[in-house]
């Protein structure tokens, strides 16, 4: 009875007894979502466009994030004196160097495997992730690094209101994630639905061989989403750099988009956005209230569980295409 | 041929970013001495200054004294990743060359290798981590931890709590908050600390981090902030130290009453959080800075010989580096025991096992060393593997750690009981366990 009452009860009493508490917890876990979004989003684009899952999509966010940092550090080594216009350089060179890996990625990798089995490209995303690995610790060195956040004019600080009773403390690098995340997905979403490439995507995600055949470049369509998911790695790099710091810890970040994923399905970036927010204020909002209840620890998991939850009543994910095939 | 060359590419990256290419090993004459580090990975914040500091003492003392005894010591390094899988793998791949000592640094890694030492004769040296129980030397003859235990920090913690509040019956009714890293590591400590609260009247609150959420702590900052626990002890590890620290110092909460074992003490851990970091406090063993004759030694032998994978030279003294520092003066005063007692050049696994046996090294002994008060005196016996030495407070002061407290003595009376007690349970619970043949040498 008093295990019942722990779970359908006490839960709901401790928002009443404390909404600051509850604002806070809702606002963390949109914060976290809008986040988790930002990395699914890399992996949607690049599935639309080629059918794989891009297993390289949590390295890059960490070979972002070090190129950003180590060209930085490498401009004020070398007399740029303005730390944010050395940031600022960085920030381009680094936008330079996601493109050279989006060419080199199609030129390399992709194009030699034009209609090869989807699991023929999904293990070349792997051997991408260890060369990746190697060749970002060859250059960069396996050390922790602070991310540049001031340099580039990222706020620090808080934003407190005393409300409900109590207080609500909004961190201004998470206001900056969220702003910055949300206009990311909006521009990548008009850019995808309303351009040609975007319709051009569309095709080559049904069929290579189709999209060839009316002459749409794949080459130019993969460089593309590429290019676009090295854009969303940097900007997820910067901000969750800016939370802990730049090392090749943040890799492990990338898998909280599985759950996503599952949840709002591969192709969608809708999916992408919503399936972040669920599972983001989910899981925030589980560990609060019931996480204690079985000790705590519970958002390595908690995610995996909604996102499951969906899926019964949803196999396709909230917003991911039906598949009917004839047999 | 392209997709050839791409994979030809990527693995010459790995192999080259990873740090796998190391010296090759066994030469006739030498003692062959393995690292186990992770220079790679979620864990390389605390891997890789630790790695640097074991690998660069010990390239000293072959360029400045040509070895040890007259061998020369063959260094080989295996990337483990802090993994525990890996690190069995290479303690496979090394353990026909004839190791002298195997270095875990990893408790997942240690726990899987204790009933292989007796077993394959190479002692396992788990530096202040691994198995507390392996501490009594009756039952695990082929292990050793000193300076000291993961019970014994949590006292020295609890003791310097106690003193702020006081006095420790002051504890009653406080809580304490314990954030861990959620694996063998982490978790070792509870039994104590549960102990410790039923002794002294305090309720505990656990925050496991698992490996996924090291980067992503923000929810269980929350439940801090509701629990609102009087202190936070944290046992962390690699990315989830500067996590923690800036989450804490983003809650708000105070900074000197965030106390860390001697791992989650690292320069990389504090100086994210910068400023906003200032307060935070944690045990350490080992002196930090440079100014000591055998640092310099190593910056003159190795570090400008271009010897050593230190990104700069300002990262030598650094904590965790000097921790490295301290593992490697175990590993070659157990060397030069072991070549003392055998009158061997080239020792073995056997003889070292003695020789860390018969450890002693006093404050004359850490100064002859060139280390004069690098850390407190050391003494290893036949049946207290471990020593159960003091360790000291250090505070981040926003740039730096200052050490702010004397040499700390841990609970003797408290921790040796529940040692003594676990070492008896694993023995129980591993039927078979073999009983210790092995004879204590005089000067143990």
């Amino acid at each position: 009875m008093n295990l019942l009452y722990m779970i359908f009860v006490d839960p709901f009493m401790q928002m009443a007894a404390a909404p600051d508490l509850l604002v806070q917890t809702l606002w963390e876990g949109l914060v976290g979502g809008m986040l988790y979004a930002l990395i699914a989003l890399g992996f949607v684009l690049i599935f639309k466009a080629s059918g794989v899952f891009n297993f390289a999509q949590g390295i890059m966010v960490v070979f972002a994030a070090l190129t950003l940092v180590g060209t930085y550090h490498l401009l004020v080594l070398y007399g740029v004196s303005n730390t944010h216009l050395a940031a600022y350089v960085a920030l381009a060179i680094t936008i330079g160097v996601m493109f050279v890996l989006a060419y080199s990625v199609e030129r390399l990798v992709l194009r030699p495997l034009v209609n090869q089995p989807d699991i023929i490209l999904f293990m070349a995303t792997f051997g991408l992730t260890y060369f990746l690995i190697g060749f970002g610790e060859l250059v960069f060195g396996g050390e922790p690094k602070v991310m540049i956040a001031d340099a580039l004019y990222l706020p620090r600080g808080s934003v407190d209101y005393k409300i409900l009773g109590g207080l609500v403390s909004l961190q201004k690098i998470d206001i900056a994630a969220a702003v910055i995340a949300s206009l990311m997905v909006a521009a990548l979403s008009v850019f995808f639905s309303k351009t040609r490439i975007g319709r051009a995507l569309r095709a080559v995600a049904d069929s290579h061989k189709a999209a060839l055949s009316v002459g749409i470049s794949l080459e130019q369509i993969w460089v593309t989403v590429w290019f676009a998911a090295g854009l969303v790695a940097l900007v997820t790099g910067i901000m969750w750099g800016a939370r802990s710091n730049v090392s090749f810890a943040l890799q492990v970040i990338s898998l909280k988009a599985l759950p996503v994923l599952i949840l709002g399905g591969f192709t969608s970036i809708p999916g992408a956005i919503v399936g972040g927010l669920i599972i983001g204020i989910g899981e925030k909002i589980g560990e609060f209230y019931w996480g204690p209840l079985i000790g705590g620890g519970t958002d390595s998991w908690l995610a995996y569980v909604i996102a499951l939850v969906f899926l019964l009543f949803r196999p396709q994910g909230l917003f991911g295409e039906k598949i009917i095939e004839r047999i | 041929m392209k997709v050839k060359h791409l994979v030809l590419r990527a693995a010459l990256g790995v192999l080259l970013g990873t740090g796998a290419v190391v010296a090759p090993a066994q030469a006739q004459e030498g003692i062959y001495v393995p690292l186990m580090t992770y220079r790679t990975g979620p864990f390389a914040t605390s891997g890789i200054p630790i790695a640097n500091g074991m690998h660069d003492y010990l390239s000293m003392l072959n360029a400045r004294d040509g070895g040890i005894g007259g061998a020369k010591l063959i260094i080989e390094e295996c990337e483990t990743g802090y993994d525990t899988k890996k690190g069995l793998e290479c303690y496979e791949q090394v353990k026909s060359k004839n190791p002298v000592v195997t270095n875990p640094w990893s408790t997942g890694i240690t726990l899987g290798l204790i009933p292989k030492a007796s077993v394959d004769k190479i002692p396992i040296l788990s530096m202040a981590y691994g198995l507390s129980a392996s501490a009594v030397g009756n039952d695990f003859p082929w292990v050793f931890n000193p300076p000291a235990t993961y019970w014994d920090g949590l006292s020295m913690i609890l003791k310097h709590i106690g003193a702020k509040e006081g006095g420790l019956d002051k504890l009653k009714g406080k809580t304490i908050g314990y954030i861990f890293f959620d694996g063998g590591y982490g978790r070792e400590p509870i039994p104590l600390l549960e102990q410790l609260a039923k002794d002294y009247g305090f309720t505990i609150k656990l925050y496991p981090v698992p490996v996924s959420e090291m980067q992503n702590q923000s929810g269980l900052w929350l439940n801090v902030r509701r629990d609102r626990p009087s202190w936070m002890v944290m046992w962390g590890w690699g990315a989830m130290n500067p996590t923690a620290v800036k989450e804490a110092a983003k809650i708000g909460f105070p900074m000197d009453h965030l106390v860390g074992v001697w791992w989650s003490g690292g320069e990389d851990d504090a100086r994210p959080t910068g400023p906003e970091a200032k307060g935070y406090t944690t045990l350490n063993f080992s002196a930090v800075g440079a100014n000591f004759p055998a640092i310099q030694d190593i910056l003159k032998n190795v570090v400008d010989k271009g010897g050593s994978q230190v990104a700069s030279k300002d990262k030598v003294g650094e904590s965790h580096y000097n921790k490295g520092v301290y593992n490697s003066v175990l590993i070659a005063e157990a060397i030069r025991n072991a070549q003392k007692l055998t009158g061997k050049k080239v020792v073995n696994g056997d003889d070292v096992r003695r020789g860390l046996e018969t450890l002693n090294i006093s404050a004359a002994r850490w100064k002859e060393l060139g280390l004069a008060e690098f850390g407190s005196p050391l003494a290893v016996s036949c049946t207290d593997h471990n020593g159960h030495q003091s360790a000291y407070l250090q505070q981040w002061d926003g740039d730096k750690w200052v050490k702010v407290s004397d040499w700390i003595e841990p609970m003797k009376d408290k921790v040796q009981p529940l040692l003594d007690a676990a070492a008896k349970e694993y023995v129980e619970k591993n039927a078979g366990w073999p009983k210790r043949t092995e004879t204590c040498d005089k000067a143990s």
